[in-house]
């Protein structure tokens, strides 16, 4: 139950995209066409969902105050946190080159359809934003980790291909000229973000 | 075999350039054409902005924009983090194995970011439980990482230390502009001051405006609004600067 | 790039021992400042610590004064057990609520801070719960006669700015003085942050008013602070006891 809960909330009311903000980058960079925005998406919900728990056991195991207790009593002492940033964005670069390389191998015109945004997404604030998250939220099994990661990153990518399907019928409509493109598009990921706000109130 | 690993070392190169030419694209071609350091401090201000125009480092920029006081301090922190590491990987960019590129800049960000997260926590505690997670954020900053790759490989260590100050400070400029209407509109107060007047339980007790019947917009204050705001930045910037309107 | 370094700086060996180098010397320096900063760090953590709970009894001051003004006026830590009992092996002021609360209630210790200000005798209780987004916490004291609230103070790790997270502010944490945290039937039901309509000034209501927008960070904290109340009510009990037996 409190699983589902989680996974609810990393969806809808934590979204990445709406609440904090995070990958708008990419997101407003590759929204432009449904097809693109769809491999994105699917590669940030891998990715988020394989490196939120990497860094979950890196985190309790090597990093945390008192992690290294597993070693020994010795060790209970050493606090490696301030490794922390450094652990998480290698691991998080580690798996996007995997990504890359399996994307490459099996999906060629995907791959050649997200170009240049798949080794970016590395520097997606999406992805070292959901590890950073899990964190400061302390879950406490792996399994609340890795829902955290699959959820935000469904919730990002329901984002996103929100978007870009507004933007395809957008392109026929008369936007004021000063607005095309980046103007219309905050503005209309801003009213999607106040529709994604009435999810706030709900719990399982 | 040999010609394989050529082959793909190559097409390794081609994106590479391809990526290159992203985080640069269009607007760097001013920057290659610009004489004066002064237009790469100028430039990022307006014409060239990093968030209105460059559409880099929103990430991490508006969910600290409902109060001034956090925005101007993760504008510095932007600002030094950005400053150093475009001056140490441009003194380096000699050095730097092309193939392990992405992951050495991302290495020297995360370290400036870490050694600033530990100074704030020392020095200025409050200030960086107000910031907590974006601090760290600020690695994945588009704008840091962009810039490096488009500006700081290519030139001298000066113009790079400028560049970075520049971008920064256009990113700053954002962030200021759009927390100073989210807090002025949303809670009616600057720097946690009452610049509006007192807003008291019944019309009797409040002063300044409130007194009129003013009342506080409580959804400045939430998310979709920073969007909204900048959204219409953009909109007036690009009113009064034709040049940067897109076609579609 | 220029052809010439991308030719020289390509070779495996070259880009092993540069990726060496680069570890190494990014590893000392972060060692070297995080442990040279860490006992700032941990300090300030301490001092903010018992600011908050010296704010608690009605004592303000800066993060620098909190530790002379902490030993001078807490004269008392003590951990508890589900059952009231006082654990002697646990020290009150080093125990993680954020760890303690993921355990099951009878494994959990409870804090608690005793303190002597003015003459008054004051129970400090540490609280933790969740907010909208995120952990909120706080401590909430009361005075001798473990009803009346003497003063509470609440922090966040991530709730809205300038909705949720206005329950650090002095007008918030006003509201809980002198509310009381049991019923007119003698019942623990803590203070309820609701909405609408109530009387400020009705101390004896169990409610106060919460803050617009921030319905479920308020809700959060009324949570919090029955649930916790809850945990010390035995240890309670037996204090009144005493009480009763002394006059």
């Amino acid at each position: 139950m409190e699983l589902i809960n989680l996974f609810v909330r990393s969806i809808f009311i934590e979204n990445m995209i709406f609440a904090y903000f995070l990958g708008m980058c990419s997101y407003l960079a590759v929204s432009k066409t449904v097809k693109t925005a769809v491999g994105l998406g699917a590669a940030v919900i891998f990715v988020l969902a394989i490196t939120v728990p990497i860094n979950y056991l890196l985190d309790t195991y090597l990093l945390r105050p008192g992690a290294l207790q597993w070693l020994g009593a010795e060790y209970a002492d050493i606090d490696l946190s301030f490794l922390s940033f450094i652990m998480f964005i290698a691991v998080i670069a580690s798996m996007v080159q995997l990504v890359e390389m399996i994307v490459e191998k099996f999906a060629p015109a995907l791959y050649g359809a997200l170009g240049i945004f798949l080794p970016l997404i590395a520097v997606n604030c999406a992805i070292l934003g959901g590890s950073l998250f899990m964190q400061q939220k302390d879950f406490g099994t792996i399994t609340e980790a890795i829902t955290y990661g699959f959820g935000s990153g469904i919730g990002w990518f329901l984002a996103i291909l929100g978007i870009a399907a507004i933007r395809e019928k957008i392109a026929y409509s008369n936007v004021p000229a000063p607005l095309k493109g980046l103007g219309i598009t905050f503005i209309i990921t801003g009213l999607m973000a106040l529709g994604f706000m009435s999810f706030m109130g709900i719990k399982l | 075999m040999a010609t394989e690993k050529n082959n793909i070392s190559q097409e390794k190169e081609a994106k590479k350039k391809e990526m290159i030419l992203f985080l640069s694209s269009s607007e760097e071609k001013e920057h290659f054409l610009s004489k004066g350091n002064r237009k790469l401090l100028s430039d990022p201000l307006n014409d060239n902005n990093p968030i209105t125009v460059q559409v880099l480092g929103i990430c991490s920029a508006l969910a600290i924009t409902v109060q001034l006081e956090p925005a101007i301090v993760m504008a510095l922190a932007v600002t030094a983090v950005m400053a150093f590491s475009n001056m140490i990987i441009s003194m380096m960019r000699n050095l730097i194995p092309s193939r392990i590129r992405i992951i050495v800049q991302l290495v020297v960000v995360a370290s400036l970011v870490v050694l600033v997260d530990q100074i704030l926590k020392a020095y200025a505690y409050d200030v960086s439980k107000q910031l907590s997670v974006f601090i760290g954020l600020i690695i994945t900053n588009c704008i840091v990482m962009g810039r490096l790759e488009a500006f700081a490989l290519g030139n001298g260590v000066y113009k790079s230390f400028l560049d970075g100050i520049g971008n920064a400070a256009g990113y700053g400029l954002i962030l200021i502009i759009v927390a100073f209407f989210r807090e002025l509109l949303g809670s009616g107060k600057l720097f946690g001051f009452e610049v509006l007047g007192h807003q008291g339980a019944t019309l009797a007790e409040s002063t300044g405006l409130y007194a009129l019947g003013y009342v506080n917009n409580g959804l400045m204050l939430l998310s979709p609004m920073a969007l909204i705001v900048v959204g219409l930045l953009i909109w007036v910037q690009r009113a009064r600067n034709r040049k940067l309107i897109e076609e579609n | 790039m220029e052809e010439k370094s991308v030719n020289k700086t390509n070779s495996n060996g070259y880009t092993f021992l540069f990726a060496v180098i680069l570890v190494l010397v990014v590893a000392s320096v972060l060692a070297f400042t995080a442990t040279s900063l860490q006992p700032i760090q941990r300090e300030n953590m301490r001092q903010e610590k018992m600011q908050s709970i010296l704010a608690t009894i009605g004592v303000e001051t800066d993060r620098a004064g909190a530790q002379e003004l902490y030993s001078k006026y807490i004269s008392k830590e003590i951990t508890l057990n589900e059952n009231g009992e006082v654990v002697e092996s646990r020290n009150a002021f080093d125990v993680d609520l954020a760890k303690e609360l993921k355990k099951p209630v009878e494994d959990q210790v409870f804090p608690l801070y005793i303190a002597d200000y003015d003459g008054e005798k004051y129970y400090i209780v540490p609280l933790r719960g969740n907010g909208l987004w995120n952990a909120i916490f706080g401590y909430i004291s009361l005075k001798d006669d473990i009803n009346t609230i003497k003063g509470a103070t609440f922090g966040h790790l991530g709730e809205t700015p300038g909705l949720g997270a206005e329950i650090t502010k002095n007008w918030f944490r006003k509201r809980f003085e002198e509310e009381k945290i049991f019923d007119s039937n003698g019942n623990l039901v803590g203070v309820s942050v609701v909405k609408g309509d109530i009387d400020p000034s009705d101390k004896d209501d169990n409610k106060v008013d919460a803050i617009s927008g921030a319905t479920i960070t308020g809700d959060g904290v009324s949570d919090m602070i029955s649930e916790r109340l809850k945990r010390y009510l035995p240890y309670f009990e037996k204090q009144t006891e005493i009480k009763v037996a002394t006059k």
